[in-house]
């Protein structure tokens, strides 16, 4: 049974390549008490303070917050690739996170050997890796594309293609930033299915995104992040409450109340 | 979506329980242990790696109606040019020195670039980094790799010289196998070293590439140690030189040149002490790569 657990998780973002110092104090007046320094007195950014939730199969959380809150910070942590400067984070399953479109892909390369490449990251056989490409070609609806170069791809076709290669294979933990938005709405249609019927089979969604009618729809539980810490953790319209201004909640409700 | 995992498949291989746990840094033992994590996980992605690193040079010459066989001609211009020029300036038979300056010069090449790339073998791998939890080791040997491809063109060169110029090769010109597969060892681990900490200090892959350029000069690569033989001081040079002994194991066997147990042991105690700090700052460095890229 698949299931996320982060602990206590901070997360500290070392500040060195940019001017720190300066950039420091063109942010200090609105975010002080998010910059600070490190035990070595470098300085620092606070991406995450203090995060604790847990997640087990067919759990569907819906991450919102203003730009900058820490949403990517967040589901990048939870991928497991940055390791947090305190907390632990525990999981079981196979996660796949599609966190900017190009990730794991090469532009020069075509989508075709952009799914192998895929199919050899997964580790998988020759023949799984075949069975691969023909359920992306399927569910890309590429065409001809499949055979150029991604660079020469739409955002939208690279979401395709990008979407159809992490769910080909269906995760069992799946993390999604809000770029997914940029498919037309029958690919969304699609998607949606799909990650329905992953989800239904007691598997764990993590979705960031800007969009309330997406996050509505697609979760049934959401976190508010600000300033990198959580702010309200509930049923999606609940937080909605507390986080939409209040004409923009009515709509949802509007929009919502039909379907219900 | 039903019919995308069909029954039967060996999906249960990919499906099998996947446990993940990374808590923050706590000290050594943890250190050394995703450390090794990351080494063993990263090992069995090789055919990622492969493919990695073989679409560097298709895409490298893409479109090229000879591709990456142009590697080979400039090489062998080059070395064609420079051994006329410096066999005049050095007063030595071309015979024998064009062989030498031929082997030298490509070996230099790969292991100059070696480290050189190993700089940003991280940088350079910043989307796959940031996007994906991936073994770090994949970077590393995906440069070594590629670098690998580039002088198995070059290799080519080196055949040529060595059988238009007649230099002999016995069973003991295998003695470079053995010494390659060091060379290989060494490349992968001083590419997570400086891959590390270059990620961290962006000016040292200049450094290292300034460096680079000095080493050129005093290792005997366009000369010979034999030349040197009138300035005893300047042995010196060649004896605290650690790219001297790394290239020789390599290089000698394939001039005819038996291999001297001091260039054996030089080669593997300068390879066991690169390996050991290179294990030491991979383990400290590791989990803050991605912050750093």
């Amino acid at each position: 049974m698949a299931y996320l657990t982060a602990f206590n998780i901070s997360i500290d973002f070392p500040l060195y390549h940019s001017e720190s110092r300066s950039l420091k104090k063109a942010v200090l007046g609105q975010m002080s008490s998010r910059f600070g320094f490190d035990k070595k007195s470098r300085p620092t950014v606070q991406a995450l303070r203090e995060i604790s939730f847990s997640l087990k199969g067919g759990d569907r959380l819906g991450l919102i917050g203003s730009n900058g809150s820490g949403k990517t910070t967040l589901l990048r942590t939870l991928s497991g690739i940055y390791q947090p400067t305190k907390g632990s984070l525990s999981m079981e399953g196979k996660l796949i996170s599609l966190l900017d479109p190009g990730q794991g892909m090469n532009m020069e390369l075509t989508g075709r050997e952009n799914i192998y490449l895929r199919g050899y990251y997964l580790g998988l056989p020759k023949p799984e890796i075949h069975r691969l490409e023909a359920d992306v070609e399927d569910f890309a609806e590429l065409g001809q594309f499949l055979d150029i170069p991604v660079r020469n791809y739409s955002s939208g076709m690279v979401v395709r293609l990008a979407f159809a290669m992490a769910t080909a294979f269906p995760p069992e933990i799946l993390l999604m930033d809000e770029w997914i938005l940029a498919g037309d709405a029958s690919f969304m249609a699609k998607a949606k299915a799909r990650v329905e019927s992953m989800v239904k089979s007691a598997d764990i969604l993590v979705l960031a995104s800007h969009s309330a009618s997406i996050l509505a729809e697609w979760t049934n539980r959401l976190i508010w992040i600000d300033n990198g810490q959580i702010k309200a953790d509930g049923s999606p319209m609940d937080v909605f409450e507390a986080y939409l201004p209040k004409h923009d909640y009515d709509e949802l409700v509007r929009g919502f109340l039909p379907k219900k | 979506m039903a019919n995308l995992a069909p029954q039967g498949t060996n999906l249960k291989a990919f499906r099998k329980p996947t446990h993940f746990a990374l808590a923050s840094d706590r000290g050594w033992v943890q250190r050394f242990q995703l450390a090794a994590v990351d080494l063993r996980d990263g090992l069995k992605l090789y055919h990622l790696i492969w493919a990695l690193s073989f679409s560097d040079i298709k895409l490298r010459y893409r479109g090229s109606a000879i591709g990456p066989f142009w590697l080979t001609i400039s090489t062998g211009i080059q070395i064609g040019a420079m051994a006329f020029l410096y066999a005049d300036l050095f007063h030595v038979d071309v015979h024998t020195y064009l062989p030498f300056l031929a082997v030298s010069i490509i070996l230099w090449n790969y292991l100059s670039s070696l480290i050189i790339e190993g700089c940003s073998c991280f940088i350079s791998s910043d989307s796959l980094i940031k996007g994906t939890r991936m073994p770090l080791l994949v970077h590393a040997v995906r440069g070594v790799l590629r670098n690998t491809i580039v002088l198995a063109h070059n290799v080519i060169v080196i055949v040529v010289v060595l059988v238009v110029f007649n230099v002999k090769q016995s069973m003991a010109s295998l003695e470079a196998i053995p010494g390659f597969a060091l060379w290989l060892l060494d490349g992968v681990f001083i590419s997570l070293l400086l891959g590390a900490i270059c990620a961290r200090f962006r000016d040292i892959p200049q450094i290292v590439g300034a460096f680079m350029q000095v080493a050129f000069f005093v290792t005997p690569i366009m000369w010979q140690a034999s030349e040197l033989s009138g300035h005893p001081a300047a042995l010196y040079l060649i004896q605290l030189n650690p790219f001297d002994y790394i290239l020789n194991v390599v290089r000698n066997p394939l001039l005819g040149i038996p291999l001297s147990s001091s260039d054996i042991l030089g080669a593997i105690s300068i390879s066991v002490g690169l390996i050991v700090v290179s294990l030491v700052g991979f383990a400290r460095f590791r989990g803050r790569i991605a912050f750093w890229v």
